[in-house]
């Protein structure tokens, strides 16, 4: 059975996911969003993965949400604001949403995975670093060259172009 | 440990379902991206979660890369964001209409 630090992660995690995708200001959703990512490195710590916790804590809390917050405030302020939802719309997408979470729920609770339960101890970090070295080491390369390559085209297209021309009209 | 592989799961499958009900309804380009990020996160759970009960280290392994793809995906997207908003002056998704047949 779940314990109370599980269900006090549950429900930070989904609450924020809501507030974020439902909250009127941007500025407010991005916050949420960052409660939505702590809480996933919360369940990441219960689950003896405090390597990739800190990770994801150092990746997505520390950069993503920082970046997205600074994009969002780039953007102009009555657009922060703007909420266009058609209403039926609305009602098609939380009824798609239940359809998923019972349909995918009951799978998951009429299958076999309610059984499995493990004594054994957890993953070391050292056996992740020792997997990262050996056998995984040209997926860590072909990561670093995709990292370096999305970076570089994020800067190449976000590069204005127009700047010489902004400031001889103004 | 006392919570089982079903909890972590079903906790998955409701940020899954939060996710797609964004990417359904939303029509704000960053409100979608925030719903992206959700649904990846649903996924990085249940890796975590499924190599912490095999258990294997292979879990953790394959959510780390799936986190540092993640972050590549956001720079572009969020590039993207700029660049459509640059062109459009909005980031309503119903306003981009270029590659529109």
């Amino acid at each position: 059975m779940a314990d109370a630090a599980f269900l006090a992660l549950t429900v930070i995690t989904i609450g924020s996911a809501i507030a974020a995708l439902e909250l009127r200001s941007l500025i407010y959703g991005s916050i949420a969003l960052m409660g939505t990512l702590g809480g996933i490195a919360g369940f990441f710590f219960l689950l003896d993965a405090p390597f990739v916790a800190l990770f994801q804590l150092a990746v997505y809390v520390g950069s993503i949400a920082v970046l997205i917050l600074f994009t969002v405030m780039l953007v102009k302020r009555e657009l922060i604001f703007n909420k266009i939802e058609d209403k039926r719309r609305k009602f098609a997408g939380i009824g798609l949403m239940l359809v998923i979470m019972v349909s995918l729920g009951a799978v998951f609770l009429d299958s076999g995975i309610k059984t499995i339960t493990t004594d054994e101890p957890a993953t070391d970090f050292r056996d992740i670093g020792t997997d990262f070295v050996t056998y995984y080491w040209p997926a860590l390369i072909l990561m670093g060259l995709i990292l370096a390559g999305s970076v570089t085209g994020a800067l190449v297209l976000a590069k204005r172009e127009d700047v010489e021309n902004d400031q001889r009209a103004s | 440990m006392t919570s089982e592989l079903v909890d972590f799961t079903l906790v998955s499958v409701a940020l899954l379902g939060i996710g797609i009900y964004g990417l359904a309804v939303k029509r704000n380009f960053i409100r979608m991206l925030f719903a992206v990020e959700i649904i990846i996160n649903a996924a990085n759970l249940n890796i975590v979660a499924f190599g912490r009960f095999l258990p294997h280290s292979g879990g953790q392994t394959m959510a780390l890369f799936s986190i540092a793809i993640a972050a590549a995906e956001v720079a572009v997207g969020l590039s993207l964001i700029i660049v459509a908003y640059r062109m459009y002056q909005n980031v309503d998704i119903a306003d981009f209409r270029s590659l529109k047949g």
